[in-house]
């Protein structure tokens, strides 16, 4: 392999890896926001032994999802320099957003949360957790406007001398089409993750230790499952208006979406495909008939392009290559992400159901308190996925080739060393982090009568916030 | 002013609130195991920081993302060209922040004590190799004429480079030490107290040759001004930290690691990468520099947020200023 598929490798296992933290962050910090202030307003102590369980795993998790976003930020000059070159005057603008308005406000509040809670009025404290929460969905609108200048170049001019973007508005790029319905999709299936995660940790404790805190499970699984249903609506309707954007500005990805070869005038959606997916051979398949037009264009007779009329298409205006992205990874991953996420929605409908009115639910049950947090966790993978390659073969679409963007000095020898490297390394914290989360899930809510947390001044006995 | 100067006047505040805020955690990540022998020590001593470590390594990414927007240039030559120091610096850091988070998440000895182990070499490692990093940005690396770097790992590891890794590492270390010894009580301030001085000692030797180096490689009347004023600064807060006031003594390292910052950002200025071969090959910040466009934005965003960060990170060092207590045994 040479630097540039080394180079491409290390993105996605560092990226993918990234990303199985930040939905849990982004829904967690403001499920459990949600939780203190159900206890700040009702005094209820069930809200407060929920908010100190749900929120030490929400310390555990952004752990994660802190040192591996470092990563994020080093690697696109580290392996990138010519992307960085090429991009840095519009693209370097909300990272450093992120930076400013986003992390500072996340990192600085956290720690105030985390060591606040005798030293703070009730109030403010109840506020640090809030900062947290606006700062993470701060965080999530700077670097998908940066990821949706990647897919959708605006706001910008190219500088023929300089060979390079530059910006010329960064109210364009900040408003961008496409961050504008990413975003509410990401926030959503974010949220379908957290909820599910919560739901399925409640779900554990009611089967496993059915007499200890019933009524402080049952709330949880009920609050978690309700957050999935509500989510997986919004990412339904938002993923249904992004596949309209995307027909527009990538209609090849959309294409690629559905292996669609030859253009077609209504356009069906198949379930899947048994067959090649290089529109050779197709032994068989499932499809439904005019789903396709609608997915891409709202209209049930809207005409998809084909794959085949796209790639002559920028033939002429980019010269000869090919533009096709990886398409049978581009087909699955979109039927995956669907179905997955669809899968998840179904489950939590189930569980609210199954224990509806005090039913408690059956013993069999337990075996799904695993996967209901992972089901949506892998279809925003799949997402990713599917957006990341079926962007390709650009970096940034229409203006740069991924093959131009590597860094042109850096040998296959330092790159396998970082991929090695930090493979090896999240390897090893996966473990030690799943470890972590199991213990502290098993070990259950904590007494209302414990002695108080973190005091900074004076560190009691192991203290669940604390060091 | 030119935009370009404002701005690489702003990488270098970056960088400076960096060293200054991450150095002294860095420097407790490095002492901790040492000062405290047993786990109500330790516990204390990490408590200093634990509130605010996280929002000091931000100054960090933010250093790394404002030089990508303003320069971008710089951020491609510099982060391609030393890829091996930064990934380990990327794996101490890494390591450093998880165990932070976790060591208290267990009670058991054993998992404390690896992750005390991990927080000090993930504290110890980067400090070094920022100090070669900076070194190295400083001496000049060899560049090509597009500006790629051509050294290898090895021509990163020069004597003056080392030096600055060292000189950075016996600096925190004493920076460390003087916040331990200004947020902690009894014995354990005494101990952080003295060893501040022992290890001041050593950093003040170490930054004096340092810095001096730095001159004589490239410097000019005010880089040499700030650097003599560096220098005083430290021995001023050395003397404090020998008579116990640890205020005016904390308030010394802070200083004078601001200043030895500066002092080797306005010896590089105007160049940001220079290069040890050909002249031409060396990277200027107005070579470096994104568009007037580019920088006007971020300037006006930059004026309005970066004092806001700064009014409520202040705040936290306010609700955190009653020193820390070692629990009883």
């Amino acid at each position: 392999m040479d630097t540039l598929d080394l180079a491409r490798w290390q993105f996605a296992i560092t990226t993918v890896y990234h990303f199985f933290f930040v939905p849990v962050t982004i829904s967690l910090a403001a499920i459990t926001a949600g939780l203190q202030t159900a206890w700040y307003r009702t005094g209820k102590e069930k809200y407060l032994r929920l908010t100190k369980f749900y929120g030490k795993l929400f310390l555990i998790n952004i752990a994660m999802g802190v040192v591996t976003g470092l990563v994020q930020e080093f690697q696109f000059g580290m392996n990138w320099s010519d992307y960085s070159r090429f991009v840095g005057d519009v693209f370097g603008a909300p990272l450093a957003l992120e930076g400013l308005l986003a992390f500072f406000l996340e990192s600085t509040f956290i720690g105030l949360w985390i060591f606040g809670w005798e030293r703070l009025p009730k109030l403010v404290h109840l506020g640090c957790i809030w900062m947290v929460v606006l700062g993470t969905q701060l965080s999530a609108y700077f670097i998908l406007a940066a990821n949706s200048w990647m897919q959708n170049p605006v706001g910008f001019r190219y500088n023929t001398a300089r060979g390079r973007a530059e910006m010329t508005d960064l109210w364009a790029v900040l408003t961008n089409k496409v961050v504008l319905v990413t975003f509410p999709h990401t926030i959503f299936a974010a949220f379908m993750v957290g909820g599910a995660f919560v739901a399925g940790v409640a779900l554990w404790h009611l089967i496993r230790r059915p007499l200890v805190d019933k009524d402080v499970f049952r709330s949880a699984l009920k609050i978690g499952a309700s957050v999935v249903l509500v989510a997986s609506v919004g990412v339904a309707i938002s993923g249904d208006l992004q596949g309209k954007v995307m027909t527009e500005v990538q209609p090849m990805k959309m294409a690629a979406a559905e292996a669609l070869y030859q253009t077609e005038k209504p356009a069906s959606f198949s379930v899947f495909t048994v067959g090649t997916l290089d529109g050779s051979k197709e032994i068989f398949s499932i499809k439904l008939p005019y789903l396709l037009s609608f997915l891409a264009t709202g209209h049930f007779n809207g005409q998809v392009k084909g794959i085949n009329s796209l790639q002559d298409a920028y033939e002429q205006l980019y010269g000869p290559g090919s533009y096709k992205p990886n398409i049978p990874l581009t087909y699955w991953t979109f039927r995956l992400m669907i179905g997955v996420g669809m899968a998840s929605a179904a489950v939590a409908l189930w569980l609210l159901w199954t224990t509806r009115r005090g039913r408690a639910p059956a013993p069999w049950l337990i075996w799904l308190a695993a996967p209901l947090p992972l089901l949506p966790l892998i279809a925003n993978t799949f997402g990713w996925v599917f957006t990341e390659t079926g962007r390709q073969p650009w970096l940034v679409f229409g203006l740069l080739p991924t093959a131009s963007g590597v860094s042109p000095g850096t040998t296959s020898g330092e790159v396998i060393t970082s991929l090695a490297g930090f493979t090896l390394l999240y390897g090893a914290l996966a473990v030690v982090e799943t470890k972590l989360m199991l213990r502290t899930i098993r070990g259950g809510l904590a007494g209302t009568d414990d002695p108080p947390e973190a005091s900074p001044d004076q560190p009691d006995k192991p203290l669940s916030f604390a060091y | 002013m030119e935009l370009t100067t404002v701005w690489f006047i702003a990488i270098a505040m970056l960088w400076t609130g960096y060293f200054v805020l991450e150095g002294f955690d860095f420097g407790v990540g490095m002492l901790f195991r040492v000062l405290g022998p047993n786990e109500p020590e330790r516990r204390a001593a990490i408590t200093t920081i634990g509130p605010v470590w996280d929002g000091n390594e931000v100054w960090l990414i933010m250093a790394g993302a404002a030089t990508f927007a303003a320069f971008p240039e710089w951020y491609a030559t510099l982060f391609s060209g030393f890829y091996l120091p930064l990934f380990l610096i990327l794996v101490g850091l890494i390591v450093r922040g998880v165990a932070l988070e976790y060591r208290g998440k267990r009670d058991d000895p054993v998992w404390r004590g690896r992750m005390d182990l991990m927080i000090t070499i993930g504290s110890l490692l980067p400090a070094l190799l920022w100090g070669v990093a900076f070194g190295n940005i400083v001496r000049g690396v060899p560049l090509d004429a597009n500006h790629e770097y051509i050294g290898s790992f090895g021509t990163l590891l020069n004597p003056f480079a080392l030096l600055g890794g060292v000189t950075f590492v016996a600096v925190f270390v004493t920076h460390g030490a003087i916040f331990l010894a200004l947020r902690t009580t009894d014995d354990l301030r005494v101990r952080a107290n003295r060893l501040a001085t022992r290890a001041g000692v050593v950093a003040a030797v170490l930054t004096i040759a340092f810095l001096a180096w730095a001159q004589a490689l490239r410097g000019d009347t005010v880089s040499i001004i700030v650097t003599i004023a560096a220098v005083v600064a430290f021995a001023g807060g050395l003397v404090a930290n020998l008579v116990r006031r640890e205020g005016w003594a904390f308030i010394g390292t802070t200083l004078a690691i601001g200043l030895a910052v500066v002092s080797l950002f306005v010896a590089l200025f105007p160049n940001v990468m220079p290069s040890t071969l050909e002249p031409g090959s060396t990277l200027t910040a107005a070579e470096a520099a994104s568009s007037a466009y580019t920088l006007k934005a971020m300037t006006i965003i930059t004026a309005i947020f970066l004092p806001l960060v700064m009014v409520y990170q202040g705040w936290t060092y306010w609700v955190f200023r009653k020193r820390v207590m070692v629990a009883a045994s």
